[in-house]
């Protein structure tokens, strides 16, 4: 016979309300299952059985309070009859002692140091460091826009400009009838008796506001539209999605079909799977394609990387996947960082043709517009085709409109001519 | 490059022995349900120890919750009602009574192995409490605690409220801050069974950017329980 306690949640803690029984009398319960929970200043506890058996009787009722260390229950364990106190498991069987330093998975991977935190990319120069240094610059906080997102003189320069001086920024703890030092905050709107509603913006309202407009500013954007017959592609998505379906367990969508045309398009131009930096072109040799996925509010751009290496079964799990976990919030920063070149699939909302904004530092995108069945003359004859409208936005300045016809000209090729397995 | 014993050099740390790490995560607006299926699985992760401690943020939508030992009678409209206003109902496994998450409040929901920390719930809810109110005083807010009450106070007003749920000394749930929340929302609860004022950052004056303020409870969460944060903003 084993009898439960209430635990000792903590040393101020000296009772706690029983609010739930998880077993009921009778009811076979293994030693560490789940057996109660307990609420404590607002924090319920499940609390595990101490022993494997039969919980015998319950002797206090769920909603009593009891002081800790009161017999709860009895579990009949069939080891012999003296009812040996046994506090649960889970309980600090000694007073709670600040629990020594091993901790469990803190074998931490290097972190770098406040000074200069592990997520700044790429090397810094001496002068950058040196800069930080002296004002004092949490670099993290600064936005590069060197290669591969590396800090420049530049981009301390402009940080310090727009930094509130530090005095600002940490007000002192001030009497509540002081208003707080203004600097770094949006003061409120007048009260215009609920005309208007004020609402701060998201980060990431913000950070799609600001990179939107650096794009426009950054880029000369211009967008060239192909007609696309994507009747091939149809066909075989019709005949094969089903089994595609039943085999991978993922549905099977255009999309991936028109990333690996793009695919292909990227390997015969590679200037459009570059980025410019000041007044040099940097070809990236790989292929790592961002697919922009809608959020509730929002819009975030997760990377298939090394894209050349997947086959429309590759692709379609990894659009599933990113897409989902995107949703999800479960993407990990470097999912969302490293792309070459971007599509945006704003087909599957209805739109035919759209132009879209470059996601810089890349100098092109590919809008798909939606599949449609249209009337298309073919030898002087009318037939109904599957028919949609790819938009390319490149950036004038590295790319001619020649190039970048050429280059939708050769995803247009590959979709119309589609000739790749898919199961 | 700086090898890592000089930057802990330059930054003045004076020891070499490192804080167990804790990841820190935005998961911007998120459903109630889905934040806590999100919890769930990291809970039983930190449980087997596969992941360091987690101190994940969100935002929910219009949603009231009550706590397992919560009474109905403190919610103060039928629920017909709170679905015509577009405000979700959920029961669930937290501690505390009945309260409101909408937009504008930031929800913190630490999972922390409190073995590795303190054996200790009082002291937890505490050290919870510490972040916030060192965070306010960021933005020159006094707040306080209010004794035997759990929660953050300013000038006897409610700013923000705990709940937590532990499972093998592990938690989930934690706290909600209101910055620029409308208040109006509390007036379909008793807010965690108290006849007491609900504020806000912004109701104080304060208007701060969601961003900044997780800032500073991230920074200060790191120290009040000496943990290595990592972590950076990916979504809102």
């Amino acid at each position: 016979m084993t009898e439960v306690v209430m635990p000792q949640m903590g040393e101020s803690i000296v009772e706690g309300t029983l609010t739930k029984w998880l077993k009921k009398p009778g009811d076979h319960v293994e030693r560490d299952e789940p057996l109660f929970e307990i609420s404590t200043d607002k924090v319920d506890t499940e609390i595990p059985s101490p022993a494997a058996g039969t919980l015998q009787e319950v002797l206090v009722e769920e909603g009593k309070t009891v002081g800790i260390n009161t017999v709860v229950a009895r579990i009949e364990d069939g080891a012999g009859n003296g009812a040996a106190p046994a506090k649960p498991a889970a309980a600090a069987s000694a007073p709670p002692v600040q629990a020594p330093a091993p901790a469990p998975v803190a074998a931490p991977a290097p972190v770098a140091a406040p000074a200069e935190p592990a997520e700044v990319a790429g090397p810094l120069s001496p002068l950058v460091r040196k800069m930080a240094r002296e004002n004092n610059i949490d670099l993290s906080r600064v936005k590069g826009t060197g290669a591969g997102g590396r800090i420049t003189k530049q981009d301390l320069e402009a940080y310090l400009g727009e930094r509130p001086s530090p005095a600002a920024a940490r007000p002192a703890v001030v009497p509540l009838q002081a208003p707080p030092a203004p600097s770094t905050y949006v003061p409120p709107a007048a009260p215009s008796q609920a005309k208007v509603r004020v609402e701060p913006m998201s980060v990431m309202r913000q950070k799609i506001a600001e990179h939107m407009v650096m794009s426009k500013r950054t880029s000369a954007h211009v967008t060239t539209i192909h007609r696309v017959d994507m009747t091939k592609v149809a066909k075989i998505w019709a005949r094969q999605k089903e089994d595609f379906q039943a085999r991978y367990g993922i549905q099977l969508t255009y999309l991936p079909f028109v990333v690996r045309a793009a695919v292909e398009a990227l390997r015969t131009f590679p200037i459009v799977n570059a980025s410019i930096e000041g007044t040099n072109i940097l070809y990236h040799n790989d292929i790592n394609i961002g697919i922009a996925v809608a959020l509730e509010n929002g819009l975030i751009v997760p990377v298939i990387r090394n894209a050349d290496e997947k086959n429309v079964l590759g692709l379609q799990r990894a659009i599933v996947d990113l897409a989902a976990r995107a949703r999800s919030r479960q993407l990990k920063p470097d999912e969302v960082q490293g792309g070459t070149f971007s599509i945006t699939n704003f087909g599957s909302f209805g739109s035919i043709v759209a132009t879209p904004v470059i996601n810089q530092p890349q100098v092109a995108i590919l809008g798909v517009g939606a599949v449609t069945k249209e009337p298309v003359v073919i030898d002087d004859a009318i037939a109904i085709r599957s028919m949609c409208y790819l938009s390319l936005t490149f950036d004038h300045r590295l790319i001619d409109g020649a190039l970048a016809d050429q280059f939708t000209a050769k995803a247009k090729a590959v979709l119309e001519n589609w000739s790749e397995e898919v199961l | 490059m700086l090898s890592e014993i000089e930057l802990r050099a330059e930054a003045g740390s004076g020891t070499l022995k490192r804080a167990p790490r804790c990841e820190w995560r935005d998961l911007g607006r998120l459903d109630y349900e889905a934040a806590f299926a999100i919890q769930r699985g990291l809970v039983e992760q930190r449980k087997r120890g596969e992941i360091a401690d987690q101190f994940l943020i969100v935002e929910h939508p219009h949603t009231i919750t009550l706590g397992r030992n919560g009474h109905m009678e403190n919610l103060l409209a039928h629920e017909d009602l709170l679905a015509r206003a577009g405000v979700a109902f959920h029961h669930t496994d937290r501690g505390g009574d009945i309260t409101y998450h909408g937009p504008g409040q930031i929800v913190g929901y630490p999972i922390l192995d409190l073995r590795a920390w303190n054996r200790d719930v009082g002291a937890y809810v505490r050290a919870m409490e510490q972040v916030i109110i060192d965070a306010l005083a960021d933005f020159g807010l006094a707040g306080e605690r209010v004794p035997p009450m759990t929660g953050v106070w300013v000038a006897g007003a409610k700013i923000a409220a705990i709940g937590v749920h532990i499972s093998r000394w592990v938690t989930s749930h934690g706290f909600a801050l209101n910055v620029t929340t409308d208040l109006s929302y509390f007036q379909y609860i008793v807010p965690c069974g108290l006849v007491k004022p609900v504020t806000s950052m912004a109701a104080l004056g304060v208007m701060a950017r969601r961003e900044e303020v997780i800032e500073r409870l991230v920074d200060h969460f790191g120290r009040v329980f000496d943990r290595e944060m990592t972590g950076e903003f990916i979504y809102d």
